[in-house]
């Protein structure tokens, strides 16, 4: 006690700081340091676990879909669509390749595999979920042909893309590439 | 608290207790000769009744927790094995579902309470924040208590609320994974949802303490808004204000049991009692109503506020909504308390209540919905002369160009060169909504802070003693007897 007591008030008068000054503040930040350290872990835990991770990629026969359907994938837990689309859809996308859109892109664009080359015009293949709060839309609604989300009433045209409502962007490809003629690994 | 201790304890055990644990002098000092404005009225029960419905939602939450599986593939199905098979499970169920509800009447009515007597004000500040944090984890657990049954709506509730998050700039899409423990809601989901389920409500119990405990220290207001000034202004807790409590919460209980035998769904979605399937989004999706104004204020925002896109503008505004609580004692300028005393004050506090339940009607209904809408939507054909040949209508756009396509495929071919749409003026949900937003941010962010500096205030009694007496006109009784009792010696109240 004296000998803190005679440390401190050594401190005190010189103002520099003393080797217990140190200890306590290292001491301190090795605590402060360790106890972040450890949050961590407990933060990280709650990220998608390495099992959800391995369930990235799926393969679908595309010949199962015939002209003018749609079916419904699962694809890492999220809905997929693959829609087989008719010549009419593919047309009425690309005449309306040049109007000024909120996403931009073009309907090649919209069939890229996910390795950069061109895909097949009549296979759409999109994520399913609103890029606005996530709901399913469906097809048919809307006044572009494509999808209608009736959550809040986001409007997609036959390449998916964002026409109307509130969703920020185009409904995002999938990323396909094709391991057969007519197959895709999605993933 | 308030004054010094008047426990003394009656026996040689409580004499032992108090010198080591003096938990009964606690208790005495809080709950029975605690001092309370001798004018609360029934608006001031609440604050009891909710510390029940956080009692009768633990407890039952535990109970249903014996059951409950957490799991995709058996959570829905467990659900309904508890309203079926489990003995009393339909009770215990209906009580911890419809006890959400009951659990949010109860606190916006205390809410209310506080904003009309302004129970925020110094020296409350902290005691009004305590009360706002209980209320967003309230938000956050009823959220997450919402998800477990796993029905169509849990789901899909859940989905666009996490999707929300997705809202926020750069990091929104890591967060919303992180917070879902995948690329979807799913069973990790589940998983996290019931194991904080579980917690919250004993963060909630914790922070009541503190509020509680803010209250002990800063005193109870009253309608009045003034301070008890003298021993004639108050009453002690027990019995006045605990038998005030007994009976309001007689009352709501009434309530709250005709919800649990009678229609333990009425407040719920029908959508829930089908099965979670990421494949089809229901229709229309809506949160559970006591969250509805808070949605009606999210969708309103449907336009990009110079950077900020509609979608985190919503978000932003939603979360604003409840924000704006938290800062509400430093934005009322206005040294009067009460807006009894306060006629133009009183009269937005009744307009801005109004714009809370509109705001949630909004929140229910689908957001195109039209309200007024001045007329049909008209085609007119046009020749190739320019001359108008032919005029059709419809209620809606869809129905009027069908009108016409028809109208045009009757006259044949190449007859009718054009088609001009006169479209008339439609006042949706989404509308009104808007107004009904933008009143509610003005009545925090303008009416309350300038009402403050230019208002005139009514005659404010000096006394809560007066403003009682005045208030039943009544004979004064002589030297305050309500207070001629004091419960020292525990000694039963004269007969009046």
């Amino acid at each position: 006690m004296a000998e803190l007591a005679a440390e401190q008030a050594g401190a005190g008068e010189a103002g520099e700081p003393t080797r217990r000054d140190f200890i306590y503040i290292a001491a301190g930040a090795a605590g402060a340091i360790g106890g972040a350290a450890l949050v961590w872990p407990f933060v990280d835990q709650m990220n998608p676990a390495a099992d959800t991770m391995a369930l990235a990629s799926t393969e679908y026969d595309l010949s199962q879909v015939a002209e003018g359907q749609q079916v419904v994938i699962m694809w890492r837990g999220l809905p997929v669509f693959v829609r087989h689309r008719t010549a009419a859809e593919i047309a009425a996308a690309r005449r309306d390749d040049g109007v000024a859109l909120k996403d931009p892109a073009t309907d090649a664009e919209r069939v890229l595999q996910s390795d950069g080359k061109p895909g097949k015009p009549e296979f759409m293949i999109v994520q399913a979920n609103c890029t606005h709060l996530g709901c399913v839309p469906t097809f048919g609604g809307g006044d572009f042909g494509g999808w209608l989300c009736a959550c809040h009433g986001s409007v997609y045209d036959t390449a998916a893309r964002i026409r109307g409502g509130p969703a920020p962007t185009n409904l995002p490809l999938a990323p396909y590439v094709y391991t057969a003629d007519t197959v895709v690994k999605i993933g | 608290m308030s004054g010094e201790s008047t426990y003394t304890p009656g026996s040689a055990f409580e004499r032992w207790l108090d010198v080591r644990l003096p938990i009964l002098r606690l208790a005495h000092d809080s709950f029975v000769a605690y001092p309370t404005p001798r004018n609360l009225n029934y608006w001031y029960t609440f604050g009891a009744i909710l510390s029940f419905m956080l009692v009768v939602q633990i407890v039952s939450g535990v109970v249903l927790a014996m059951h409950y599986v957490a799991h995709v593939d058996y959570a829905f199905d467990s659900v309904q094995r508890i309203e079926r098979d489990v003995p009393y499970g339909w009770l215990i169920q209906n009580i911890h579902s419809v006890g959400a509800s009951m659990f949010f009447v109860a606190v916006y009515v205390h809410m209310f309470r506080g904003l009309y007597y302004g129970s925020y004000k110094a020296p409350r500040e902290v005691l009004w924040i305590l009360g706002c944090v209980i209320y967003l984890l309230m938000v956050a657990t009823a959220f997450m208590g919402y998800v477990l049954p796993w029905g169509q709506m849990s789901f899909w509730g859940a989905t666009v609320i996490t999707n929300l998050l997705g809202a926020v700039p750069l990091v929104g899409e890591s967060i919303k994974h992180w917070l879902m423990g995948g690329y979807a809601i799913g069973n990790a989901t589940l998983n996290r949802f019931f194991s904080l389920h579980y917690l919250l409500p004993f963060l909630i119990a914790g922070v009541s303490i503190l509020h509680v405990w803010a209250l002990h220290v800063s005193g109870q207001n009253n309608p009045a808004g003034i301070e008890p000034k003298s021993k004639e202004d108050t009453v002690a807790f027990t019995p006045y204000a605990t038998m005030k409590d007994a009976v309001g919460l007689c009352l709501f209980l009434l309530m709250f049991a005709l919800f649990v035998f009678y229609m333990p769904d009425a407040l719920g979605h029908a959508d829930n009692y089908i099965e979670a399937n990421p494949l089809v989004t229901p229709p229309h999706i809506v949160p559970e109503w006591y969250l509805l104004p808070f949605y009606a204020i999210l969708r309103a925002i449907d336009f990009d506020i110079l950077f900020i896109d509609s979608k985190l503008g919503g978000v932003l505004a939603m979360f604003a909504a409840i924000g704006v609580l938290f800062v509400l004692p430093w934005l009322d300028t206005s040294k009067v308390r009460s807006m009894r005393y306060r006629p133009v004050a009183r009269q937005f506090f009744i307009l801005f209540a109004i714009t809370c339940a509109a705001l949630g009607w909004c929140g229910g209904q689908t957001p195109d919905r039209v309200l007024l809408q001045t007329g049909p939507y008209v085609k007119e054909l046009i020749d190739r002369n320019g001359a108008v040949i032919a005029t059709v209508d419809g209620q809606t756009a869809d129905i009027a160009t069908r009108a016409a396509q028809q109208r045009i495929n009757a006259l044949g071919p190449n007859v009718a060169e054009t088609v001009r749409t006169r479209e008339p003026y439609r006042f949706t949900v989404t509308q009104l909504s808007q107004v009904l937003t933008a009143f509610y941010f003005a009545f925090f962010l303008l009416v309350l802070p300038l009402l403050g500096l230019r208002e005139r205030p009514t005659q404010i009694p000096d006394t809560i003693a007066k403003s009682v007496l005045r208030a039943h006109d009544g004979p004064a009784p002589a030297g305050g007897k309500a207070l001629a009792y004091a419960p020292r010696d525990g000694a039963p109240p004269p007969e009046a």
